[in-house]
């Protein structure tokens, strides 16, 4: 077994040791080409750390916790952050770590190391991935080394690589991972160079900045752009980044600063400069058979080239969502500009929107009329649903950004104890749970009050008021198609259940979280406090929107369906009630034409039965959302009946929680929820209320029935019907 | 169920294609665990083996009818925790009496042809588990039971 080998040693047969990229820049040296000095760490070293520390046994279970297809984003996200922070708190074995050392001293220059991913078949022809697994660039002394070359080893297990590797079959078996250690070059200039572009044969691009190439790679830094032919070389387009920044290696890691103001007016590439990198990207060509992707740095007047791997051209209509899904994956200025647009722009738009729409009297509108309102309503809601999946969603990624932050720093044996720093807020959903909370607690302390409601009748004037003012301000909440507060009396039951329910659980929103922070902080290297800071602060907006945008979008979604309730009201009028189960455009179509008979919908089929066995869960299997155990009888959610007749101590069981719905949360013993993963609304609310919690548990709604005992097991993820 | 395939389908192809299966029984409450070569029949309701009759699962079962067995997918690899599918059958041993014997014969030598001649021996016993329920674990730790109805 040779865990750690120099360049020249690797042949063009060694792939399945060193990686692609090892094997390209070998080859590369071989012929004369300027390259970094450069180690590889072979995959023996990848497989000697995970066997010791059995973390493949670990990427099976968290891959095989149901098929990967099934998985949503969310959960994707999840089993990569599980895995990763696996990487992270395993240690290395002591072979691998005198080596390096070794081959560091002896190898490479003193100062700045790049630490980078060579995994085999990456860089292959038809597999070549650009950017999929993790660089560190700027690594100084053996312990960052040890470091990044972990992170290098986990990113072969990140969400963005098993998605990627998806459809080439994921073996968990025989993946493993190589890493580079390269001399950082201080490159003044930097780019990469592709030999073709990856939409149009007839020419080449190339992308430069000025300091480090990493800052461009990683999106970090906007390049300077060229399109040229491919035969000649000759420039026919260059477009110039609004802004030019650079990267660049100042100890002990790498910044972003301005680029000098005498430069700022300039492309980082000349004529000349252009030429010689067009060049480069030819002779590689030549070098390897097939059109090249070559990043390279200008050092001390010199070309060197970082790495070479053939073009990937860009398969359009990839049936999947990854495009998308990859656009979750953005940097922290990215999401500044993000939170700022959502904040400031979006959320007080749709807020006017419906602030609009609620003024305009539905009784006064003829039928005509009644059916383009409906319909103007939902093409508005329509509307800001894009915005929602557009901007709203990708906002969700400052929580896990910061989570690998602080994941890095901590090593925590809870992946999620970042979730914890999060609550600094409390979510519109908490505040209108704290409200309710405070009038059930007046109703408990009120016998007389009490009584009253208890007999149906309306409760004091006081009381009457501050159910006003709650409808006022949370009354828009939609669940299932259906307004949660429409009727009082609905309301009042709630909040009955709420005074009586003993020791309902109460928020943790704020609660010591200063403390937390701070102790957090003082663990982050000091030039790296001001990051934490902001990341932390980004994390925060993101956890309060992904949950309060849903409220906002709910009040839309109320105007809509108020719309089409009176619809309904007015067709009652002139059909039967059983023809009446319509749905919108039923409702539109019937209020414009006056004449049209409405057909009974067809009742469901029962479902098939197998002839003498009959299937009864007792265990499932989901992801861990929220820690803690507890038995409790299951309340299964299907509509806005379910939530009122909900019963203190009851397990939520639901196919998809919203924030609209949290509000029985506080009488819960535990949540248990169809759609799996750490930040979907049920583990939020759940993690907020101190209670177990289980996700992604396949067909749940299906399986347990109100009333059936469970044991909700939120460190292992299991559900037990009893 | 969706998504994945029906726990009826992983049953009955982990019954197909398993040779060997763990019999639990037991003796005045001590554990006792065997390898045997079964079959299943086509409604599940039984599970098909044979044992020498002076062997210790016998005499086990001759006192206490109750008995488990164990069928399961395992490679003795690590993707076994995850691929892997296991089947706990819980009930009661009959002997097979002597007009069920060819029906017996059939499917278990089907599926063992050769033990025939261990089967056909004077000292073999056929015995059928008569199945209430089968655990069904895939996934590690997912747990579906089917009851069959007698």
């Amino acid at each position: 077994m040779k865990l750690i080998t120099s360049l020249d040693q690797i042949g063009d047969g060694d792939g399945s040791r060193v990686g692609g990229k090892a094997v390209a820049l070998a080859a590369l040296q071989r012929t004369g080409h300027p390259v970094p000095r450069s180690l590889c760490l072979t995959t023996d070293a990848y497989e000697l750390f995970v066997e010791r520390a059995s973390l493949r046994a670990v990427i099976h279970q968290e891959l095989g916790r149901k098929r990967f297809e099934d998985m949503r984003w969310e959960e994707i996200w999840d089993v990569a952050l599980r895995i990763r922070n696996r990487f992270l708190r395993a240690p290395v074995p002591e072979d691998i770590v005198m080596a390096v050392e070794t081959h560091l001293a002896k190898g490479l220059p003193e100062g700045a190391l790049a630490v980078r991913s060579s995994a085999p078949g990456e860089d292959s022809e038809g597999a070549s991935f650009a950017g999929l697994h993790d660089s560190f660039v700027g690594v100084r002394g053996l312990h960052a080394v040890i470091e990044a070359i972990r992170g290098v080893w986990a990113s072969l297990w990140s969400d963005r690589a098993l998605l990627y590797r998806r459809e080439l079959g994921i073996d968990i078996d025989t993946s493993a991972m190589a890493v580079v250690i390269q001399e950082l070059i201080d490159g003044v200039v930097s780019g990469i160079v592709f030999g073709v572009h990856p939409t149009d044969p007839e020419f080449a691009v190339i992308e430069s900045v000025y300091g480090l190439n990493q800052g461009l790679v990683d999106g970090t830094i906007e390049p300077d752009h060229w399109t040229l032919e491919r035969e000649t070389g000759r420039v026919t387009a260059h477009t110039s980044p609004s802004d030019r920044r650079q990267l660049v290696a100042r100890a002990p890691r790498t910044v972003v600063e301005e680029v000098a103001l005498e430069l700022r007016g300039s492309p980082p590439l000349d004529e000349k400069g252009l030429a010689g990198v067009f060049e480069a990207a030819r002779a590689c060509e030549t070098l390897f058979g097939v059109p090249q992707d070559v990043e390279w740095t200008i050092a001390d007047g010199r070309l060197v080239l970082l790495q070479s791997r053939p073009v990937t051209t860009s398969t359009a209509g990839e049936g999947d969502k990854r495009a998308w899904y990859l656009s979750l994956t953005r940097s922290l200025d990215n999401l500044r500009l993000l939170r700022e647009r959502v904040e400031l722009e979006l959320l007080p738009a749709m807020d006017r929107e419906a602030d609009r729409i609620a003024e305009r009297d539905l009784a006064a509108l003829d039928a005509e009329e009644l059916g383009d309102e409906i319909e103007g309503r939902r093409a508005a809601y329509d509307g800001w649903v894009d915005t929602y999946w557009r901007d709203f969603i990708p906002l969700a990624h400052g929580i896990r950004l910061f989570g690998q932050f602080y994941n890095e720093v901590v090593r925590p044996e809870d992946p999620y104890e970042f979730m914890e720093l999060l609550a600094a807020t409390p979510m519109l959903s908490v505040r209108r749970n704290i409200e309710l909370a405070r009038i059930a607690s007046k109703v408990r302390e009120n016998s007389e009050l009490r009584g009253l409601l208890g007999a149906g009748q309306p409760g004091d004037a006081e009381f009457e008021l501050e159910l006003e003012s709650f409808e006022r301000e949370f009354g828009d909440a939609v669940f299932a198609d259906q307004q949660c507060f429409g009727d009082r009396a609905q309301l009042v039951r709630l909040v009955l259940s709420l005074a009586e329910a003993p020791g309902a659980a109460t928020p943790a929103s704020g609660h010591g979280i200063e403390g937390r922070t701070e102790v957090f902080i003082e663990r982050v290297d000091e030039d790296r406090k001001a990051l934490a800071r902001e990341l932390l602060e980004i994390g925060r907006a993101s956890y309060r929107l992904r949950d309060d945008d849903n409220i906002h979008l709910a009040r839309l979604e109320g105007l809509v369906l108020a719309a089409v309730e009176e619809g309904r009201r007015r067709l009652r009028d002139r059909h039967d009630d059983e023809y009446l189960q319509v749905d919108l455009d039923d409702v539109v179509r019937a209020l414009r034409n006056p004449n049209l008979v409405m057909e009974p919908k067809p009742a469901h089929a029962p479902p098939v039965v197998e002839e003498n066995i009959r299937a009864r869960p007792r265990q499932l299997v989901g992801q861990p959302a929220g820690p803690g155990v507890v038995t409790g009888p299951a309340r299964v959610i299907e509509g806005v009946e379910g939530l009122f007749a909900f019963q203190p101590g009851e397990v939520l069981v639901c196919d998809a929680i919203d924030p609209n719905m949290t509000f029985v949360v506080p009488m819960a013993s535990a949540v248990v929820e169809r759609r799996g993963g750490m930040l979907i609304h049920g583990a939020i609310i759940a993690r907020e209320y101190g209670l177990p919690c289980v996700t992604g548990v396949p067909d749940i709604t299906t399986l347990v029935a109100t009333g059936d005992r469970l044991t909700v097991d939120g460190y292992l993820g299991i559900v037990t019907v009893l | 169920m969706s998504g994945d395939r029906s726990h009826m389908e992983i049953l009955r192809e982990m019954l197909a294609s398993q040779l060997l299966g763990v019999l639990g029984t037991h003796h005045d409450g001590e554990p006792y665990t065997s390898l045997v070569g079964f079959a299943a029949s086509d409604d599940l309701k039984y599970l098909l083996f044979a044992t020498g009759r002076a062997t210790r699962k016998h005499a086990n079962l001759v006192a206490d009818a109750r008995a488990s067995m164990l069928v399961d997918t395992r490679t003795n690899r690590p993707a076994d925790f995850t691929e892997a599918s296991a089947a706990t059958a819980v009930g009661v041993v009959e002997e097979v009496s002597d007009f069920e014997r060819e029906e017996f014969d059939s499917l278990f030598l089907a599926k063992h042809p050769h033990l025939e001649s261990f089967v056909h021996s004077p000292s073999c016993v056929r015995l059928r588990l008569r199945v209430s329920v089968y655990m069904v674990v895939t996934r590690f730790q997912h747990v579906i039971e089917l009851h069959i109805d007698s």
